[in-house]
């Protein structure tokens, strides 16, 4: 399946995802030592978002949520992409700041309705650095 | 003005300053913070960048080598602020430095973070209450507040304007004094779209401090990321309204909160839509409340290590009801007790009497940080009663503590007998 999102930071990730059912405070809710999501009142409390491609409605909460992400960057914890529904400044300036210090950083994604409805944690997704987004379910090689 | 937030050709407008700022033409530091700036427009479509008038930051708080990393860079290519700039909490409380009890490292860390951010000419207020400070935004000032608590009563009680910024932007906003216009520096953005009604709630709830935090909680939970509004509610003090918006700010990110007949923009439920219609109304059943209270605490355990209360940092109001309480009382023994406040709200309450007062009977003072951002609390302490539920909402995660939740009174009584007791009267009627 094939979804085009709106390119917050470009780049290139491809990977297993990760879809939370409820937005996620990196902040207070992801640890950047072991990438796990560490919120006890997070459905996918315990859940491994690092080198993953972390699909989630919103971030939430904490304007620290941008230190976070930068700091998992550095320490090689971060996801491999965010996908997200609705725009985040916070997640934005924590991609771009990793960026600036560190030369690499997560693409950042804001994907509408269908892809977010179609896609399952353990999905293979493959993003271009033009917002393309292909999802490969049921195991499919994604080539 | 709708066109306000159209694209034109998917790059901001940049006046003159923003220009030379971004050629370097003010030093490296002001050029990195523009390009950030400029690449966050474009992100957010902004049309253009606005001046603000001050500038509260989040960024002082260590979290990780990356945040020093930062800070560090933009100080060492001669980063000054150029608009009155306020500093949040940050790791270490450096009037009361024995507090901390985590390593050498995490202390020398924390301390050259806050030093940075110190050198670019921010005030050291550590505080995460920047409103309870003299120097407060006015109606309609656009503003670059960081901290989530911060950002929702200054947009819902003083009707400044500021957008959620994060960590990074925040230093960026100080050092260039502008930011985007987007998100709810544009009016239209302001506009409600989730109407809770609380006209079923019994006003003897209503009349309760504890009620606040519990239907903030409630309100982040039903409407992440939306602007909510309130009605059938009393007037409701600020003190409340600090302890809902830090509440529906932790649980859903909500950066507005309108309060009919309290908050300026919501001078009636029409105002507060901006004459248009909600895209859900609800109205709040007295079940939903109760839940939204119980789900604050993690444990039925009754027995407590300590009580942590002034999250965020508690005002003078709030230590005067402190005051009223405790006496007559003290703290058991083996209970800690942890008030977190400002070091200007100290000095406030020093100055009337009432720390030494509270002193004696056994509480402390926790102040430049909070007790659930930093090795504060001993490794031994398992259960923590807070009247908070920002608290009750991170520290789980944070520090790994059971936490009980409840009002003022109750963890006054509780921390005096070290297991929890209950206001029966409290909640009577749902």
């Amino acid at each position: 399946m094939a979804f085009r999102g709106r390119v917050l930071v470009a780049g290139r990730a491809e990977g297993v995802a990760l879809v939370l059912d409820a937005p996620l405070s990196l902040w207070g809710g992801f640890d950047p030592r072991t990438g796990r999501i560490i919120d006890r009142a997070h459905p996918q409390l315990g859940a491994r978002a690092g080198g993953r491609i972390l699909v989630m409605p919103a971030g939430r909460g904490s304007s620290s949520s941008s230190s976070v992400l930068a700091e998992a960057v550095r320490a090689g914890t971060a996801p491999r992409a965010i996908i997200l529904a609705v725009e985040d400044p916070i997640l934005l300036i924590g991609a771009l700041v990793a960026g600036e210090l560190y030369g690499e950083t997560p693409p950042l994604l804001v994907a509408g309705r269908a892809f977010h409805r179609a896609v399952r944690t353990g999905d293979r997704v493959a993003i271009d650095p033009n917002g393309r987004i292909a999802v490969f379910q049921d195991g499919a090689a994604s080539g | 003005m709708t066109q306000a937030t159209q694209h034109r050709n998917g790059e901001p407008d940049l006046d003159a300053r923003d220009q030379a700022m971004l050629a370097g033409d003010h030093g490296p530091t002001v050029e990195l913070a523009m390009r950030l700036l400029v690449a966050v427009a474009r992100a957010e479509r902004a049309t253009h960048l606005i001046d603000v008038a001050s500038a509260h930051i989040d960024g002082c708080l260590f979290h990780g080598q990356a945040g020093l990393d930062f800070a560090e860079r933009l100080a060492a290519g001669g980063g000054l602020v150029v608009i009155p700039t306020t500093l949040n909490v940050a790791s270490l409380d450096l009037l009361h430095p024995a507090l901390f009890r985590g390593d050498d490292e995490s202390r020398l860390l924390g301390r050259r973070l806050m030093d940075a951010y110190v050198s670019m000419g921010c005030q050291p207020t550590w505080t995460c209450a920047p409103y309870q400070l003299p120097s407060r935004p006015a109606f309609g000032e656009h503003v670059a507040w960081a901290e989530s608590n911060a950002i929702v009563f200054a947009n819902s009680v003083l009707g400044a304007r500021t957008d959620r910024y994060g960590d990074f932007l925040d230093i960026c906003a100080a050092l260039t004094g502008r930011v985007p216009y987007a998100g709810l520096h544009v009016e239209e953005r302001r506009r409600a779209t989730v109407v809770l009604d609380l006209g079923g709630i019994p006003d003897q709830l209503l009349a309760e401090d504890v009620f606040y935090p519990v239907l903030g909680h409630l309100v982040g939970s039903v409407a992440v990321g939306a602007v909510p509004v309130l009605v059938g509610l009393p007037s409701v003090s600020e003190d409340r309204m600090k302890a809902l918006g830090a509440a529906a700010a932790s649980t859903g990110g909500v950066a507005l909160c309108h309060v009919v007949g309290t908050t300026p923009e919501a001078p009636s439920l029409e105002a507060a839509l901006q004459g248009g219609r909600p895209d859900r109304t609800l109205k709040v059943r007295p079940a939903q409340i109760r839940a939204a209270r119980d789900s604050l605490s993690t444990t039925t355990d009754d027995r407590i290590d300590a009580v942590s209360v002034g999250t965020p940092h508690f005002s003078v109001a709030e230590f005067g009801e402190l005051v009223r309480l405790v006496d007559g009382l003290v703290i058991a023994p083996g209970v800690r007790f942890l008030a977190s406040t400002s070091r200007s709200v100290l000095a406030e309450i020093t100055g009337r009497g009432w720390a030494e007062a509270l002193e004696a009977v056994g509480i402390e003072f926790v102040t430049d940080t909070c007790t659930y951002v930093t090795p504060i609390l001993d490794p031994a302490c398992r259960t923590v009663m807070t009247d908070s539920a920002k608290w009750a909402y991170y520290a789980p995660g944070n520090i790994g503590v059971e936490v009980v939740f409840g009002s003022l009174r109750e963890c006054v009584w509780s921390a005096a007998v070290g297991r929890v007791v209950r206001d029966r009267e409290l909640w009577h009627g749902i």
